[in-house]
């Protein structure tokens, strides 16, 4: 799934990274657990997470993920986001709840981290 | 080829905490390392990085890249781990409900560490400090 269709689904404001709209999305993980997805998430897929300080960043960096969404209409400050910008790293904020945004992506065809 | 990378990291200090987790990925892209290893150094190496930062009371970081293979030693000043076995169990954790709400602290950090890393060594000394060297083939 492209990014500009995910953008679309959750009817999403880009904060950052727009230069990346067009890049393909393999799989979402919907988490506020850091740990979690340090252990379980997949390369090139999309966090959707209501966390929005600088670890969240360096989380989805470390994994090689390639896009945040912040959910329930969160908003990182503007420190975050110029870090955001500095990764090249593409960020989203939705009005959706967590549970509804995963939702919506999977009823369209993205799948979850597969856990081993 | 030989390189290192030395970075100290605060206890405590959540807001510098991944800097040099993020310095050494991008040194280790420009020394063309393949991107798998990478990922795998850079998991395991920020999971040692918040460690330092949420747990000791301060310490180094060391990146050595060998010819083959690539060494990451995480040391830190104190206060070293009581129980080495329980410490490294999933779920377990002595993390504070600040560093939880950060999203760390869900006792999965040793373990991830040791999951990715090609060879894991932790020694510990109460009162001491921690030492765990990891080591990634090339």
């Amino acid at each position: 799934m492209k990014l500009c269709q995910i953008r679309d689904l959750l009817d999403a404001e880009i904060l950052a990274g727009e230069s990346h709209l067009q890049d393909e999305v393999y799989s979402g993980f919907g988490c506020d657990l850091m740990s979690d997805v340090l252990c379980f998430a997949q390369e090139n897929a999309v966090l959707l997470t209501g966390l929005v300080n600088k670890q969240v960043l360096n989380t989805v960096d470390m994994a090689n993920m390639n896009s945040i969404i912040f959910v329930r209409n969160k908003r990182p400050s503007e420190d975050v986001l110029k870090i955001a910008r500095e990764m090249d790293i593409l960020i989203m904020s939705t009005e959706h709840i967590l549970f509804e945004c995963c939702g919506i992506l999977y009823k369209h065809g993205l799948k979850g981290a597969r856990i081993k | 080829m030989s390189y290192e990378l030395v970075f100290d990291v605060k206890r405590g200090d959540f807001d510098k905490a991944g800097e040099a987790s993020r310095k050494i990925k991008k040194t280790l892209q420009q020394l063309g390392i393949n991107n798998k290893i990478i990922r795998k150094l850079s998991i395991a190496g920020y999971e040692g990085e918040m460690n330092l930062a949420i747990h000791s009371l301060g310490g180094k970081m060391t990146v050595n890249v060998g010819e083959k293979f690539i060494t990451v030693e995480i040391k830190d000043v104190g206060p070293g781990i009581a129980d080495i076995d329980l410490a490294m169990t999933e779920g377990w954790s002595t993390a504070t409900d600040k560093v939880r709400e950060m999203g760390f602290g869900a006792g999965m950090g040793l373990p991830n560490m040791k999951r990715n890393a090609d060879g894991f060594d932790i020694i510990s000394e109460l009162g001491v400090g921690t030492k765990i060297v990891m080591n990634f083939f090339i």
